[in-house]
């Protein structure tokens, strides 16, 4: 039997996601859990996280969980959702600038004010809310998922990587942003798997099955 | 687009064809107050959030902090505030600052109260629109997401259940006056409305409920409608 950890720290509902991870796989268990011998005993864990970086960081810290995700993050299958992709980077521009877990390299960035649709002209507003396209790169977790599928957002920060390897998604929001990053064994999205419908639990799906491997062919830098 | 679910039928089987037939986000509004009722939505917020993996708002009675917490836990994503913000508005900045304005919307029901020939104007009524508020509607939205609301549930009390559309000026000077989404809802009788909700009145997403309800157009094909006249939607 797979086991699943959904890592628990407080920082928003994890019924949601939970809920999805079941749906789409049978023979599974899955805790939703903040204690670090379940998390590290788990085949595969998920990160998710809604809310502000700096408690998200104070949390994780409080609970010694910053060490497990560093820990474990390109040892077993890891997906970060939302926040928990966010603070998967170095650093983020939100409450003033908050340093995260490092596991990429890069930054968190604040959408700019005044963006405009590329192709409408209207006004973009902040948060970035709703249903958006979603640009894949080679990667076994978009399997089975249409090309520029929408997937459904909801945030006002977006990751930066400093490499263009580590980028598995692009999004266009008035301006592209990474919508998705992958090495070795992590893959994060920005996006909410959970309630994106077909695509979200296609992707969801995908991580329970994946083994960590088949990366997009790309030589990693050490 | 949005669907409502409205109160006739299993509303876990409804929540389901919506689904299938591709509604973007799920809304429940009509909430009663009486405890025994209050439980058996959880209930069924539990059962929707369960088998339904798109956004889901809730509201219709949320008064306090716990309210909130109670529908977020059954597995709303989004909490609808409607009268509660109107006696008391800190309740909208205390639920913001508790569990984030991405989750916290207001519902606003506005009445125009302009005469024709005069600028228009729109007041805030509560108790399903029979009693006005003195508080402009346009301010108001703007007051609310000062407060923390992170989108506004905007409904017509003059269109809601005319089928003559929705009101494009309200919309429009709402939609203009806030930075935050605004949902269009009350008046929707055929597709060229929700057309015309994004186009002219400018709302980021439309919400109809008894179109859908009563069968007179699947939301499939409401959103090749849309897709049809030119509106980004998914399909």
């Amino acid at each position: 039997m797979t086991t699943v950890a959904i890592i628990d720290y407080g920082m928003g509902n994890l019924h949601s996601i939970g809920k999805a991870v079941e749906h789409v796989a049978g023979n599974l268990r899955v805790s939703v859990t903040a204690d670090a011998a379940t998390i590290r005993r788990a085949d595969k864990v998920i990160f998710p996280g809604v809310g502000a970086i700096r408690d998200c960081m104070r949390e994780l810290q409080h609970l010694g969980l910053d060490e497990v995700i560093r820990e474990i993050a390109g040892q077993k299958p890891l997906l970060g959702v939302c926040l928990g992709m966010q603070a998967l980077l170095e650093f983020s521009e939100e409450n003033g600038g908050t340093p995260a877990l490092g596991v990429f390299a890069g930054q968190v960035r604040r959408f700019p004010d005044g963006l405009r649709d590329s192709a409408s002209g209207e006004r973009l507003k902040i948060p970035h809310m709703g249903w958006n396209q979603v640009h894949q790169h080679a990667h076994p977790l978009w399997a089975d998922i249409p090309q520029d599928s929408r997937f459904y957002f909801v945030h006002s920060y977006y990751a930066q990587p400093d490499r263009a390897q580590d980028a598995a998604g692009t999004t266009d929001y008035g301006i592209p942003f990474t919508s998705a990053l992958a090495r070795d064994g992590i893959f994060a999205v920005q996006f909410h798997p959970e309630k994106s419908q077909h695509a979200g639990l296609q992707l969801l799906a995908n991580f329970i099955k994946w083994d960590g491997q088949g990366q997009t062919g790309t030589i990693l830098e050490s | 687009m949005l669907a409502e679910l409205r109160d006739a039928g299993d509303p876990v089987e409804i929540a389901a064809r919506y689904n299938d037939q591709g509604a973007d986000e799920l809304t429940f509004l009509d909430i009663t107050a009486t405890s025994d009722e209050r439980d058996l939505i959880l209930h069924i917020i539990e059962a929707v959030a369960s088998q339904v993996f798109i956004p889901l708002t809730v509201g219709g009675g949320v008064r306090t902090v716990a309210d909130v917490r109670r529908l977020l836990n059954a597995g709303a994503d989004k909490v609808a505030i409607n009268t509660a913000a109107v006696s008391r508005p800190e309740f909208v900045r205390e639920a913001a600052e508790k569990f984030g304005s991405q989750c916290i919307v207001v519902a606003i029901d506005a009445k125009r109260v302009s005469q024709d020939g005069e600028p228009n104007r729109w007041e805030i009524f509560t108790h399903g629109g029979r009693k006005p508020t003195g508080l402009d509607a346009v301010e108001w939205a703007r007051r609310m997401v000062n407060y923390g609301a992170g989108e506004i549930l905007l409904t017509s009390m003059d269109r809601d259940g005319t089928k003559d559309g929705f009101d494009l000026a309200l919309t429009r000077a709402v939609s203009d006056a806030v930075d935050v989404p605004v949902i269009a809802s009350g008046g929707v009788g055929n597709l060229d409305h929700l057309v015309a909700g994004v186009r002219e009145g400018g709302a980021d997403a439309v919400l109809a409920a008894s179109i859908f309800h009563f069968g007179t157009y699947t939301i499939e094909q409401a959103k090749r409608h849309m897709a049809a006249a030119g509106v980004e939607v998914r399909l």
